[in-house]
């Protein structure tokens, strides 16, 4: 098993660090022939206007694309972003999840959260129960989904922080920033 | 469970968002949204670049809040604004109108000479300047949720910024060789909170985000700071008192990037135009360098 992480801008060290913990080898990816042999992607936090501009200045957008149609990528904040195909708003996008997000949509970052979450999908396939605590940071939200696309959490008032559409998988918030290693659990799970 | 915000993984958390990337200096929305367009991943905004501070002469003061809020209008990146050392008070101003992060900065005249803000008063998380671990590790102890090496600003010369990271990382490396017996000493000959130097000999790095400043002005010395152990570089004069700043900007936040490719990185360096003229900082005296401000 052998995951990637986009290292273009944002935190990948911290998604990488993760992986070493559960003992996956990693790659960090900044140029289309690093994503070869990968099992996985994951697209970190970070600036998504800085992350777009560059995959398309070092012609990624058309591989990861095509990466992403037959192996699972995970975006966090940023990361989910970019793996939408509708921010209402002119910046690259992979376009490979059908969900519309909206940017910073909690306002600024004195707006910024922790909360709890209860992730039924997650625990069950961790075999554990107690709630995932979530770091939002500047955070996007998932405004609407498609057909094919599963919500794994929402908010106390309705709004969607985690997504999934067959193997790639859509989170606002940053389980790379917490010591709880069950979502990347789940998305190994998904590579394999 | 009711939402928590401003809590220390919130501050940290977002600069770790910045790392490998680029923060710049920014006078007004123009400038502000040619660095976004470059993939700067978030501006500092103040009324002048300090080569222009230097230049002007006089007190360096906050900028103009309602200069600040046309560039938060302006762009979808975090917005970072400067107080003057010490001055709580215009900390609050900016926490008030919704900066993203304030520099506690050297760059602007300090407001107290001997006592920094007391940031875990705040919401909002800030960036402060350092020389060296000691330096560093105090700014985090009162709460600095990033630190940023100083260099000399606004002088287009790395070589501050060199000394600066080099005696940081390398009082990193010193600590990993330490017994832990040796660390309560250490702590007292560097004046640093001794539970922080605890936690970075154990983390191996700085408890936060370091990025590097002052000094920067081309994609190499971008790399440079990178390839020394720096999370991320700011640049300040470096970009608008160039010859043509969009390409620059560009090429630097390409070079952060790829900062271990030296095929990318002579292809980012060409054409990029006049760099800023920049100020010899070894001649230059040492009442008009701004780097030993802060306690």
């Amino acid at each position: 098993m052998k995951i990637g992480v986009l290292a273009l801008q944002g935190d990948f060290a911290e998604h990488i660090s993760m992986l070493k913990k559960l003992a996956v080898e990693t790659a960090e990816v900044r140029l289309p022939e690093h994503l070869k042999g990968l099992d996985g992607l994951i697209i970190p936090g970070g600036e998504s206007t800085t992350i777009g501009k560059l995959a398309t200045a070092y012609k990624l957008i058309e591989p990861l694309r095509e990466f992403g149609k037959s192996h699972a990528v995970w975006g966090t904040c940023a990361g989910a972003i970019f793996l939408s195909n509708d921010i209402g708003r002119d910046q690259p996008l992979l376009g490979l999840m059908d969900i519309k997000v909206k940017r910073n949509a909690f306002g600024r970052q004195v707006d910024s959260f922790e909360t709890d979450l209860e992730i039924d999908e997650l625990f069950k396939a961790t075999g554990t129960e107690h709630p995932y605590h979530a770091v939002f940071i500047r955070a996007p939200i998932i405004e609407s989904v498609g057909g094919g696309v599963k919500v794994l959490s929402a908010l106390d008032d309705g709004r969607i922080v985690a997504a999934q559409e067959g193997h790639l998988l859509a989170t606002s918030f940053h389980p790379e920033l917490t010591d709880d290693p069950r979502f990347h659990e789940y998305f190994i799970s998904l590579a394999s | 469970m009711q939402a928590k915000t401003g809590t220390w993984t919130e501050k940290k958390g977002l600069a770790q968002m910045l790392k490998g990337g680029v923060i710049m200096d920014v006078v007004n929305a123009e400038h502000a949204k040619i660095a976004e367009e470059a993939g700067a991943c978030a501006v500092m905004a103040l009324e002048r670049v300090p080569a222009d501070i230097r230049a002007d002469g006089g007190v360096a003061r906050m900028s103009d809040p309602e200069m600040i809020l046309k560039i938060m209008d302006a762009v979808s990146i975090p917005v970072m604004a400067k107080c003057r050392i010490g001055h709580f008070v215009e900390a609050q101003i900016l926490e008030a109108i919704g900066v993203d992060y304030i520099d506690e900065s050297e760059v602007l005249t300090p407001a107290d000479e001997e006592h920094h803000i007391l940031k875990h008063d705040f919401k909002v998380p800030f960036v402060c300047g350092c020389r060296n671990i000691g330096e560093a590790l105090r700014r985090i102890g009162e709460g600095a949720a990033m630190i940023r090496t100083k260099g000399e600003a606004g002088t287009g010369d790395v070589v501050e910024a060199v000394r600066h990271a080099r005696t940081v990382i390398g009082a990193i490396r010193q600590l990993q060789t330490m017994g832990d017996e040796e660390l309560m000493t250490f702590a007292k000959n560097n004046g640093a909170p001794y539970e922080l130097v605890k936690e970075t000999k154990e983390l191996g790095r700085m408890p936060v985000v370091n990025f590097a400043a002052g000094g920067v002005a081309t994609p190499a010395d971008a790399a440079l700071m990178m390839q020394l152990g720096v999370d991320g570089v700011f640049v300040g004069s470096g970009i608008f008192k160039s010859g043509n700043p969009a390409r620059r900007a560009q090429a630097i936040v390409k070079a952060v990037t790829h900062y271990q490719d030296a095929s990318i990185l002579a292809e980012v360096s060409k054409n990029l135009g006049e760099a800023m003229v920049g100020r010899n900082v070894s001649q230059m005296p040492e009442a008009e360098k701004i780097a030993g401000r802060g306690w």
